[in-house]
């Protein structure tokens, strides 16, 4: 378990865009979602929390440590990124992907032991991939493959996952499959999350806190039926809702609005 | 991962199918000379083995001044020009980097021409010091070039990747064709101008081949300390860095390790393509994707490949002699082709 800290963050990109003076903590065991629109920032703050942008201004703490104090390697040994999709060129199978995993642990030359090979199958079992770990990655669907990108970072035994829309080119059955994944994993492994997250429903159904970004800053936060109001969608992303109560989990749900004349018609 | 035992044998047969390429390539010429007899010559120069003298003695001259050095360049210059394809291809993550395709050579081609036209002095040393110093940095030049060009959102796709390897190597071999056209030695030097060009192997005495042979092996020992590394590349920069890996570092390390390899193989054979796309491809369909295991092959298979193809080049329309270069595009163009028809679905429109 792990704590981020993102203290007064800015950052720009030589295209124009930048995130503005973010502030925010992520507690140990927390599962955080950053939410908003398309351009707000999100998948930017992941990349700015897993230390591979750095910020221009301010600095990113993990547990209490400056990222850039860390090597590449201490980073990875800690932080562990799901990215919305990876294009694999050669015909590795579904174990030696999952065994990538292991790569910020490996000696470049002594290769992988006894105990990362149990690292990587109690991965693989954890995510249910064990049964096709001689399968080539490239074979799978696109579930399954982030199944097992899924599995290679819990290879990697990460204190804190990072997910970028890791759901975003899913079908439904597979995002409700990852998420309830990636829940356990933080309930019972103690693993602190923080996910970009494109559908709003999805975050309020599996994030204890939601942060959502407008225009590069953060416009709201708090837990899903403090930040998703109709007020609020209507602010940032510009749409009419309607909010209900998930007749299940007791979290807000968006009920989209179409054009008026539609809903008119009998 | 395949088991450390297996990956042992493989490597134990690609090494006695070299020294048997080695052996028939050795033999067949314009002289026949009978395997039995190679074998006794060589054995003949270890320390302490004096065999009884069954061979003509032109045999033997024809065997350790001509025959031997060229299969050994030969051998050197397949191993590392396959080395180099494998880290091309691994780094941009792109199974037709080949550093006849990507413009690599053309760049080392280049550099190396450069200094043998405005340094005349140093003519008469192929493929040492400062030509091959040259070389190195023309290839390393053609290398950055082409892969910020290819540069796309963060990948190189295949299709940018070959254009602008074929839009770097053109302008540099023009150029190249430019520079030995104005100078005073075209005439007289078209033989060596052609090998260059169309690719043959050049290696005059001893001395050069073991200097490259130190230079190339350690090339390829180095080259395996990035494999393990490589494999994590293959889930493309960003994906690499998240697993820990410095990449902008590994990245340097790594062009510039096959600038160095291609270079040092254009020094003794001139542009020689596609041996740096055949084999690696060939080896990761029979052993897989890791180049743990993938590299050594490589190296091994791609030294095989070439001395097999020069044998070919020698003989197949002998008394004359084709050049190493044309008989690899013979072989190596189609299979290029079927690469880019098995990769067409990247670029359709």
């Amino acid at each position: 378990m792990s704590e981020l800290v993102i203290k007064d963050v800015s950052f720009s990109y030589l295209n124009g865009f930048s995130l503005r003076q973010i502030d925010l903590k992520v507690e140990a065991g927390e599962m955080v979602a950053l939410i908003g629109p398309n351009g707000s920032g999100k998948t930017t703050l992941i990349k700015l929390a897993a230390g591979v942008l750095t910020p221009r201004q301010g600095e990113v703490l993990l547990d209490g440590a400056s990222l850039k104090s860390l090597s590449r390697r201490e980073v990875a040994q800690r932080i562990a990124v799901v990215p919305q999709y990876f294009y694999m060129p050669f015909a590795f199978t579904v174990g030696e992907v999952v065994m990538l995993g292991r790569t910020p642990f490996i000696r470049t030359l002594s290769g992988e032991t006894d105990m990362d090979h149990n690292v990587a199958m109690r991965a693989m079992e954890l995510t249910g991939i064990e049964h096709f770990s001689s399968r080539t990655f490239n074979e799978l669907s696109g579930g399954e493959r982030q199944k097992a990108i899924l599995a290679m970072t819990l290879a990697q035994e990460p204190k804190l996952l990072l997910l970028d829309e890791p759901t975003v080119h899913l079908d439904i059955n597979h995002q409700v499959a990852i998420l309830e994944l990636v829940r356990g994993l933080n309930r019972g492994q103690a693993v602190t999350v923080i996910g970009a997250m494109h559908d709003l429903n999805l975050a309020a159904l599996y994030f204890d806190r939601l942060i959502l970004l407008k225009e590069g800053a953060i416009f709201a936060e708090g837990s899903p039926s403090a930040v998703l109001t109709e007020r609020t969608i209507h602010d940032v992303f510009g749409a009419s809702v309607r909010i209900e109560e998930h007749p299940l989990a007791k979290v807000p749900h968006i009920i989209l609005l179409p054009n008026e004349s539609k809903i008119d018609k009998p | 991962m395949r088991p450390k035992k297996q990956g042992f044998l493989i490597l134990t047969i690609l090494a006695v199918l070299l020294v048997g390429s080695m052996f028939l390539a050795s033999a067949f010429g314009a002289v026949f000379i009978l395997p039995v007899d190679i074998a006794k010559m060589s054995l003949n120069k270890l320390p302490f083995v004096n065999l009884e003298s069954t061979w003509q003695p032109t045999h033997e001259i024809i065997f350790f001044q001509i025959r031997l050095l060229r299969v050994v360049g030969g051998a050197l210059i397949g191993a590392a020009l396959a080395t180099a394809g494998v880290l091309f291809q691994g780094l941009l993550r792109n199974p037709l980097a080949d550093p006849y395709i990507i413009g690599t050579s053309s760049g080392a081609l280049f550099g190396a021409t450069l200094v043998i036209i405005f340094i005349p002095a140093t003519l008469s040393l192929w493929g040492f010091g400062i030509i091959s110093i040259a070389a190195f940095l023309g290839a390393l030049g053609a290398v950055f070039l082409v892969y910020n060009l290819a540069l796309v959102a963060g990948k190189t796709p295949v299709v940018s990747l070959v254009l602008a390897g074929f839009a770097v190597g053109a302008f540099f071999t023009a150029i190249t064709w430019l520079i030995l056209s104005v100078s005073g030695e075209f005439q007289h030097k078209l033989g060596v101008v052609f090998d260059f060009l169309l690719g043959a192997i050049r290696v005059n005495n001893w001395l050069q081949i073991t200097v490259a042979a130190c230079l190339i092996l350690s090339g390829i020992v180095l080259a395996r300390f990035f494999a393990f590394h490589l494999n994590a590349f293959s889930l493309g920069e960003e994906g690499a860095a998240y697993l820990g890996i410095n990449v902008e570092r590994d990245k340097l390390l790594v062009l510039g390790l096959g600038s160095f390899l291609t270079a040092y193989a254009v020094c003794l054979g001139g542009l020689i393509g596609f041996v740096g796309l055949v084999t690696p491809h060939a080896m990761r369909l029979i052993l897989g994707p890791d180049h743990r295991l993938l590299l050594p092959a490589t190296a091994l298979a791609g030294a095989s490949f070439l001395v097999l193809a020069d044998l070919g080049a020698r003989i197949i329309i002998a008394p004359t002699e084709l050049r190493l270069g044309i008989l690899t595009a013979l072989i190596g163009a189609p299979f290029f082709i079927y690469l880019l028809r098995r990769h067409r679905k990247e670029y359709a429109f």
